[in-house]
This record gives C-alpha cells, structure tokens and sequence, in this order.
C-alpha cells in the first residue's frame, strides 16, 4: 500500500506498544484520531501573521542574519498568539525533552516516523516556541511533526500544543543560573503531565532517573523504558520526600571528593527511595548490551552513530515510534542509518586550524556541555588515544556558571592509555577548565582561540580511526556555543526551508 | 605542626553539591599535598556515623528540599556543633550558610529553625524578586587579609545579620547576602574559625590564599608552593580572569 503522504496512518502497531503496570488507561480514553486531510482552519490573523512572520524570516536571510526562525517566530507570535495552538491542532505531534540526548532523539524519532509518511521538517535544534513556529509552518499544515522541547518550556509548549506523545529521557543538572533548581523543572514537568483529561498525552519515560519517573509519574497513560542513566547526582535525595534514593549500580564514591560513578546500565533493582514508595517502575522494553530488548525478543540496534547515549537515545525513539503506529522493523534501520545530528560525532576540517606549513587537521566533535553529558562523553572517549581539545565558553546558552566542571571526574583524563596524544584545553573560559584539570592531576596547556588549539594538538598526529571507524587527527569536547563555533556542517544546513 | 594526614571533613556531599562546591575539598587535599603534607578528604555520607575526628569541614549549595533534609540531619548529630565549639575551621557555602544559621525561610512558606551556629537570619524572596544570580566580587574583612574574593552567586534568600555580626566581606560586585537596610552591601559571615559565602566557583579553587588561610588555622604556618605548581598558577590566572570579567 502506498500511503498518502500527506495523511498519517492510525496507529496500528506492529508490536503492541506495551502498558506499564496500573498505569495504563483503556485505549477509549483517546478517541481515535481523525487524521487530518483537510487544510486546518488558521483563521484570517493567524495566515497574516504567518506571512509577516515569513517575511521577516526572509529579510534575516537576505542580511545573512542566520535562517531567520527565530525572527520570524518572534514576529508571528507577537500578531497572533495563539498561532502555535492553532498550527498544531488537528495533526499528530511528538515531542522530546530532556536535559541531554533531545536534539539526537528528536532527529531519531522523525527518521523512524518518516518511514510511514513525510512529516513537518525538524527545527535545527530549535526547541523554543519562536523555533517550533517555523518547524509547524512548514508546508503542508498538516503533517505530522516531532519537536524537539527545551525542558523549561515543556509545560508551556504541551499545554498549547497538546502533543499525542511525550518521551522524557533525563533530567539533570545544567544552566542553574538559567533554570534556578533542577527539581523546579521536574516540578513543572509533573504538573502538567498529571493534568488529565482526553488530550493528555501518552507519555514514554526512562525508567532509570528518578526525577523523569516522579515527573512523568502522575500522567494518565505512561510507558516506562529502562535505558540506564550514568549519572545519579541530582537524584540523591528523592524528589517526592527529600529522603535518599539508594542506586544498584553505583560504582564508587571517590574518597578525594569526587563524585560517584555509576554503570549506567538499566536493571530491574536500579532505584528506590529509603523514604517512600517511589522506586524504578516495572519495564516492558529495556536497552540491554547494545539491544532492544521488548517482552523477551531482542533485536540489535546497529546504530552508526557511537555510544551508549546514542543507544538509549535510538530505544525510547524506537519505543516510541511504536506506540505511534511504526513497528521496530521500519523504525530501527531507519534510526542505524541516523550518521551525524546537528555536526555531533561527525568529522569536520576548519580551514584556519592548519599548523605551519602542515595539512587541515580533522576532527570528531562531541558535546559535553553539564555533568551528565560529559559522563557519556567520558564512555565515547574510553580508550581514545588521540590528542584532545577541550573547550568552554560561558555565553547566555551555555549557562554563566562554570562550577559544573569541578562535578565532571577530570581525573579520569589523567590515566589515559598509554601513548595518547596531549591534551589542549581552550575557548573563552578556558582560565576555569585549566585551573579544574590542574587540580585533577591532568597534564594540558591552553591555546585560548579553539582553531589555534586544534592546530596546536595535531601538530604531529597521525589520523586514528574509532571504533566505529571514522578517521580523525583530534577529538574535540565542547560545550553548546564553543560547539557551534566548531560544527562547519551548521552554514550548509538548510535550517530556514520550512518558512 | 601536624604531623599526621590533616582530615578534611566534607559534609554530605550527595546533598550539598548541587553546584560543583565539593571542589573545595579537593583544593584544599590537593594544597597539602602539594607542600608534602599528608592530607584525607573523609567524605561524610548519608547515614553514616559522623566521623571521630577531622581538623576542618567543608559544606556546599544545595536546592531546597535538601537543605531542609540536611538540617535536620545535622541538627539531630550535632557533630557540626562539636565542631564549632572545638573552633575547628568550617567552610560553608550557599544554602549551608542558611543552614547554619538561626532561621531560614523554606519555599513552602515557613520559617525552618536553623544550627544557630552564625549570628544570622535568611528570608524568603518576594514573589516579584528575581534570584540573585551572577558573577560576584568581595572585599574580605581587612582582618583576614585576604586580596578580593570572585565567584558565582546563585540563590534567592536574604541574609541578615543580627547586630554587631561580622559579614565575610563587602561586595564590590554582585549581590552577596542581598541585604541592602543599611546601604552597605555584605557577604557572608565570620565568627571565630566559621567562614560563610554565597560564592560557589568552587569559591576555593578560584581564591586560593582563601584555601591557604583555612589551611593555615589547621596546620600553623604554610610552607610555600612551589612557585612552578600547575594548581598554583592556573588558579592565580583564573582568578585574574575573574576580577577582569567583572569589572
């Protein structure tokens, strides 16, 4: 059968999304969808503030202001609204939000929904309503869409938009001079997902982080996925009664200071509080060595894409697409082929790092931007033997506040294997990374301007290829706009289409 | 001198290190060590019996629910107090400067008693008042001697001294305890061997001769670092980075 693509199928899953115990409503509880055919009733100021919108994303483009969605968002909100609530009504919508691993899950869970029919165009990373505006005005209104949600705006962007399926992956600690306190996020996150009613929706949520369990743990309809959590620390005490949650998985705790490791694996035992019954809640579906693993079938993942995170990001994508009608055999090989999301894990060249009279080096780019998204960075750089650059600015979308760094375990750089590359550390805060990695023992020198580092660390490397057999002169960790600076796949993307 | 391993006391570090302040035990390990001096961070858990012995205690920031939770756990052992009354040095950050002082204001609306181990009082903001969030400079009391202390502040309470109580410093920059009643902005307070701030950093690891002056209530006299130790010049430039971002 060929479908429509402008209509979206209902659901029919290939295996039966699975329910969580006592959680799970009667399938009445949502009346089936009438799938969109026809346009959506914009309403006359709606359509105008689209088209100014247009036109200022338009005239951003032409000054080579950047793709314009955000000026554009801007600009259509302030004439009508209630624009987002009317550009999502009547279509079938997906969000994602999580303090890490949206932007990849987001980008996985569209790939695995494409498979069924063509969706609304992803916003590059634009998780924002100014930025969802220009991800629901692309053409035509009624396509299914996923959107990526920043996770302060969560509350605000399901009560508008009124999604049929939010997934949570994790909640933790970042930008706390933005977000005040994780738990205040978690907070909002749970309040409105408790607000019941026939357009509540089904919410897919990590079973292994404590703080996504009691967020997600009032909603109507849940599915809880074990896909492990490597980091515990804004977990500790328990988000419903402040007593402690003890971990099965936790690792060490380190004498000096440092904070605990933990596996990072999901099992049944993962958590409990030692003050009330919240506890890892029963799973259907789980990430076990590197395989989705759904009521005793398991089926490998084959992702391009390399670590663990990117494992747990392509399950609860892939549980996901299930509960919305796109069984695993379409969504997984869709998900493997994912390569590179917004210029992460991929290779990239910068014409001005080029040492004196040497080649252009290249270089694998990984975001580590908060405590958790280093720890998964730490599992991608296990055994890595290339020199490695770190850089950290400290702009309005990094968060100000560098203290994080002192809870990422730096000291884990000081026994790398041996005959690794040296280690350069760089970017506008770079004083604060030298003086942590000091501190951990850690061997570096600084190159303030990140080009100039790259070119500093490769001075004599040889490309070494990773385990998933990319070939590179560097590995470059980098936190959100240090990032960007380095991604020289963000001008050739053609962001601004969908206005 | 003490000749055996000096014991750094870092309290409860699952509840109080919301904002990277468990670094501050690690400094101070570290600058001991550094001089040849056999040091220990005891890391003191949840549930665990509070430790026999440790020459000095750090504590840090922590989001609400946890603060309550860890004022009752350190009002119920009173090993903090033990502490004090021995006039060991205790450093304490953030939340844990409301903590140990008389009262502070919980975000449910009331009034939790605090250690009275400070001459002081932290107040709930108004609904209208915005977090006191940014980059921070203070002036320490000219009797610690001490160059202008940076960090990053992050909270919403109001802290007041009671009459006659000594702040930590002036703030040059910043909010410090948000007190402006008498025109004079403060930070922190001092009494005896406590040293309290707003300023996370890790405020010790961006200042170091605050590090070396607790180091030095605990061990006498410092011998000098090695003017060539990685520690001691990155956190001097980090420092400089500061001030100079401040400005």
């Amino acid at each position: 059968m060929t479908p429509d693509p402008d209509r979206w199928p209902t659901p029919e899953p290939a295996v039966p999304a699975p329910a969580a115990p006592e959680t799970a409503a009667p399938e009445t509880s949502r009346p089936a969808a009438p799938w969109p055919s026809a346009r959506p009733r914009l309403g006359g100021r709606a359509r105008t503030a689209l088209a100014v919108g247009r036109a200022a994303a338009a005239a951003s483009r032409a000054l080579g202001r950047g793709a314009g969605e955000v000026i554009g968002g801007r600009t259509a909100l302030l004439l009508a609204p209630d624009l987002l609530g009317r550009l999502g009504r009547d279509r079938v919508l997906a969000m994602v939000s999580a303090t890490n691993g949206k932007t990849t899950t987001t980008r996985m869970l569209a790939a695995a929904l494409a498979t069924r029919a063509p969706l609304a165009r992803t916003g590059a990373g634009a998780n924002m309503p100014t930025g969802h505006v220009a991800v629901l005005a692309s053409r035509p209104l009624t396509r299914p869409a996923v959107l990526e949600v920043d996770e302060l705006y969560l509350p605000q962007s399901v009560r508008v938009l009124r999604p049929r399926l939010v997934v949570l992956l994790n909640l933790s600690r970042d930008q706390l001079d933005r977000t005040g306190e994780t738990r205040k996020v978690a907070r909002g996150w749970r309040r409105i997902l408790a607000e019941s009613g026939p357009n509540a929706p089904l919410v897919v949520a990590n079973a292994d982080d404590p703080l996504v369990v009691w967020s997600a743990g009032g909603a109507a309809r849940v599915i809880w996925v074990g896909v492990g959590q490597p980091w515990h620390d804004d977990a500790r005490s328990c988000p419903a009664c402040d007593r402690l949650i003890e971990f099965a998985d936790d690792v060490s705790v380190r004498a000096d200071g440092a904070q605990a490791i933990a596996a990072g694996e999901s099992r049944p035992d993962g958590w409990r509080c030692t003050g009330c019954a919240l506890r890892r809640p029963q799973t259907a579906v789980v990430l076990e060595r590197g395989r989705l693993v759904h009521d005793g079938q398991s089926r490998d993942l084959r992702l391009a894409l390399p670590g663990r995170a990117n494992q747990r990001n392509a399950v609860m994508a892939a549980v996901a697409a299930c509960a919305l009608g796109v069984g695993y055999d379409e969504s997984l090989p869709a998900l493997a082929r994912i390569g590179a999301v917004e210029g992460r894990y991929a290779v990239h060249r910068l014409p001005g790092a080029r040492p004196s009279g040497g080649r252009v080096p290249s270089y694998r780019l990984l975001l580590g931007k908060n405590p958790a998204s280093w720890a998964e960075a730490f599992e991608m750089l296990a055994g890595a033997t290339r020199p490695l650059v770190l850089v950290l600015n400290a702009r309005d979308a990094d968060g100000h506040d560098t203290s994080w760094l002192w809870d990422v375990p730096y000291e884990r750089l000081a026994a790398r294997p041996p005959g690794a590359g040296p280690i350069v550390v760089s970017g506008e805060r770079a004083a604060d990374l030298s003086v942590r990695l000091a501190y951990a023992g850690v061997p570096h020198r600084t190159v303030p301007v990140a080009a100039a580092a790259i070119a500093a660390a490769t001075a004599d490397a040889d490309p070494v290829p990773d385990s998933t057999g990319q070939r590179a002169d560097v590995d470059v960790v980098a936190n959100y706009t240090a990032f960007r600076g380095l991604d020289t796949t963000r001008g050739r993307r053609r962001t601004g289409a969908h206005w | 001198m003490n000749l055996s391993a000096v014991r750094i006391g870092l309290v409860l570090p699952e509840l109080l290190g919301t904002y990277g302040d468990s670094g501050n035990a690690r400094v101070l390990h570290q600058r001991l060590a550094a001089r040849g001096l056999p040091a220990e961070v005891v890391s003191i858990a949840l549930g665990a019996p509070w430790p026999v012995q440790c020459d000095l205690y750090v504590l840090g920031g922590a989001e609400d629910g946890p603060q309550r939770q860890v004022t009752e756990l350190l009002a119920a052992e009173r090993g903090l107090h033990r502490a004090v009354d021995a006039n060991l040095p205790v450093l304490a950050v953030c939340a844990s400067l409301q903590i140990l002082g008389r009262s502070y204001d919980t975000s449910d609306g009331r009034t939790a008693p605090g250690l009275g181990l400070l001459p002081c009082t932290t107040t709930a903001p108004g609904p209208e008042d915005p977090r006191m969030v940014g980059e921070a400079v203070v002036d320490p009391d000219p009797a610690l001697a001490l160059p202008p202390v940076v960090g990053f502040e992050n909270h919403a309470g109001t802290t007041r001294l009671d009459p006659g109580a000594r702040p930590f410093g002036t703030v040059r920059s910043g909010h410090g305890n948000g007190d402006a009643r008498s025109g004079v902005l403060v930070d922190g307070c001092w009494a005896g061997r406590v040293l309290a701030t707003y300023l996370h950093g890790p405020v010790l690891a961006l200042n170091p001769a605050l590090a070396d002056l607790l180091l030095g209530w605990v061990v006498g006299e410092l011998p000098e670092l090695p003017p060539d130790d990685p520690r001691e010049q990155d956190a001097l430039a980090a420092h400089r980075a500061r001030l100079e971002l401040s400005r």
